[in-house]
């Protein structure tokens, strides 16, 4: 059993949301259920599951640079009753084997937990084609497919052991590098579908996922400098969207902002855009994050800051959205 | 000797009663069509399978040690089908939905286990890695049962089937059976002229599996190398004939998928009722 203290959270987040994934959580679930597979695309050295193979080498399996089979492999070891998760860069975890995916985690509905990790821009100056900013559009297209995206270390690990209680197949998708921002100072309660208000404020809400939840709750500070009052809610499960909580902001703020380190086509605001849009009233909505462009190569850092996922410049994106609307 | 030659007789008895079925449910979708000419070219390879060499019983179709056999040829629902309903996993009553609204017997199998059927597929080139997956359980967990999987010989130009071969060697799956139906043609044309697989028996040595060429309706060659015990991943190239049994849908392209007319199936019957497969 983990011990959650602020020690340990400390130490998650300078793993990172991957680290904590596949050093903490799979290890941890590993010892516990000798259920839990493991299949990776030849990403074990360097990405943390080192470890994990030497500890649980009868639980781990590594198919080579073959994101197809690496699926196919899974979806066979969940057929025989194994809970599997898959773990690789996100953009070929989520791109490369799409039909695969669709077909033996959707059509079929075995039990394979997929772990797309270093999503959105984090590995920065590799390029678009080790950015994925198509990822949660194409998973939460699947029918019935769970597309989960934790905000910091601590909850990737929470995340990981609600999802294997389930046996439906799901995408989890990890965002940021090495020390990734503490948004869980203590343990909290964790629920797939059930989102996390984290600031409450009246006039702003700041809906976010992954890392941009830290960014979100910056902004909100930011606001609040400016006199603005804001609520924050970290949507860690985008699909199935929790709708409760949607109902809630859209009656008590004026202006819903949606937050991802995704294209504004199809992500997290989509998401949100969908429910509201059912409403006979609703709060307007305003997308941050990438335009419909494919982000050039940099440092992480630089990409948010160039492309406006960064507190200040959401901030003055809502204000400039109010003061136009006022 | 005497039991062997019954058993070879039976399964090819079995074999024909498939294809007159076959025949009956193509002609029943109308103009639906269905796809005659890849069912006929593997009938003895499922007859075989289902008849004689697979531990798998439609009483007990979960059963932890049976064997599984995965269709990644999905279009060979006219084989597939017409076995399950031999084995009693299919009733006639379901077999008479083929293709209607709402069945669960379409056109590619549906993934329903009280009926035997594993997997819902349909797209080529995936079945192998769900087996490869499948094999590995089994060997780590230490059980006796066998993976079967049929594959055409256009599918394999899907790139996924490499990559799935590549990881059955490396892993020693020696309870992995691949068998490629070997009709020689594809949805355009001659196999070798879209797009060459030859020499493919070479082509899975050198990827460290055991392959074995037979004449895929020969029955007695079928039981002899699907019963092989083999140290490493085995493929069963099984040379056949699309369309096979049906004068003039041996070789004939257009019986990939195509209408059966009231004449048409007259002549099949009569054709699959007297003449000798093999």
């Amino acid at each position: 059993m983990l011990e959650i203290n602020s020690r340990n959270i400390r130490t998650w987040s300078m793993m990172g949301q991957r680290g904590a994934a596949l050093i903490i959580a799979l290890s941890e679930l590993a010892s516990a259920r000798k259920d839990i597979m493991v299949v990776t695309a030849d990403l074990s050295l360097g990405s943390g599951l080192e470890r994990y193979k030497i500890a649980f080498p009868e639980q781990f399996v590594d198919v080579g640079i073959a994101e197809q089979n690496m699926i196919g492999v899974a979806a066979g070891l969940a057929k025989e009753g194994n809970c599997v998760f898959t773990t690789t860069y996100a953009p070929f975890a989520s791109m490369r084997c799409y039909e695969q995916i669709r077909n033996n985690l959707g059509v079929n509905e075995f039990n394979v937990k997929i772990i797309g990790f270093s999503s959105g821009v984090a590995m920065g100056a590799g390029g678009s084609c080790h950015h994925a900013i198509e990822d949660i559009a194409i998973m939460r297209s699947i029918p019935k497919m769970i597309v989960l995206s934790p905000a910091d270390a601590l909850e990737t690990i929470k995340m990981i052991e609600e999802v294997s209680k389930t046996d439906r197949p799901a995408y989890i998708r990890l965002t940021g590098n090495l020390n990734c921002p503490v948004v869980y100072k203590e343990d909290f309660e964790y629920k797939i579908g059930k989102a996390n208000i984290l600031r409450t404020g009246e006039r702003v809400a700041l809906i976010a996922a992954g890392t941009m939840v830290n960014e979100a709750i910056r902004t909100s500070k930011l606001l609040e400098e400016k006199g603005i009052s804001s609520t924050v809610v970290d949507m860690h499960t985008i699909k199935p969207i929790d709708k409760e909580v949607i109902d809630k902001l859209t009656k008590e703020h004026e202006l819903i902002v949606t937050v991802e380190e995704h294209n504004i086509i199809g992500g997290l605001g989509s998401a949100v855009a969908e429910y509201l849009s059912t409403k006979e009233t609703h709060t307007r909505q305003l997308f941050i994050g990438f335009n419909d462009i494919f982000p050039k190569m940099g440092d992480y850092n630089y990409l948010l800051k160039e492309y406006g996922l960064y507190a200040e410049t959401i901030c003055s994106r809502v204000i400039e959205n109010l003061e136009k609307r006022a | 000797m005497e039991s062997t030659e019954k058993k070879i007789e039976d399964i090819r008895q079995m074999a024909k009663r498939m294809r007159l079925k076959a025949l009956d449910m193509a002609l029943k979708s109308g103009k639906k069509g269905s796809h005659l000419g890849g069912a006929f070219s593997c009938m003895e390879i499922l007859a075989c399978l289902y008849g004689e060499v697979m531990n798998i019983h439609a009483n007990n179709p979960t059963a932890a040690d049976r064997d599984r056999f995965i269709a990644s040829k999905a279009h060979c629902v006219l084989a597939y089908y017409t076995a399950l309903y031999e084995k009693g996993f299919i009733s006639e009553e379901e077999l008479e939905t083929f293709q209607e609204n709402g069945t669960y017997f379409g056109a590619h199998p549906y993934k329903s286990a009280r009926h035997g059927i594993e997997y819902t597929g349909g797209s080529l080139g995936m079945g192998l890695s769900l087996g490869v997956g499948m094999a590995l359980d089994a060997k780590m967990k230490k059980r006796e049962n066998h993976v079967y999987i049929l594959i055409g010989d256009g599918e394999i130009q899907e790139g996924s089937n490499w990559e799935a071969i590549m990881s059955a060697a490396q892993f020693q799956l020696n309870h992995l059976t691949l068998i490629v139906d070997k009709n020689k043609l594809q949805y355009y044309g001659q196999t070798s002229q879209v797009m060459n697989i030859d020499p493919l028996t070479d082509k899975l040595k050198a990827f460290g599996w055991e392959a074995d060429m037979v004449d895929g309706h020969d029955i007695p060659q079928l039981l002899n190398v699907l019963k092989k015990e083999t140290k490493k991943p085995h493929a069963v190239i099984a040379d056949t004939i699309k369309g096979k049994g049906v004068s003039f849908m041996e070789n004939e392209r257009e019986w990939h998928h195509s209408v059966l007319t009231k004449e048409q199936y007259e002549t099949a019957t009569e054709e699959v009722r007297n003449k000798p497969i093999c």
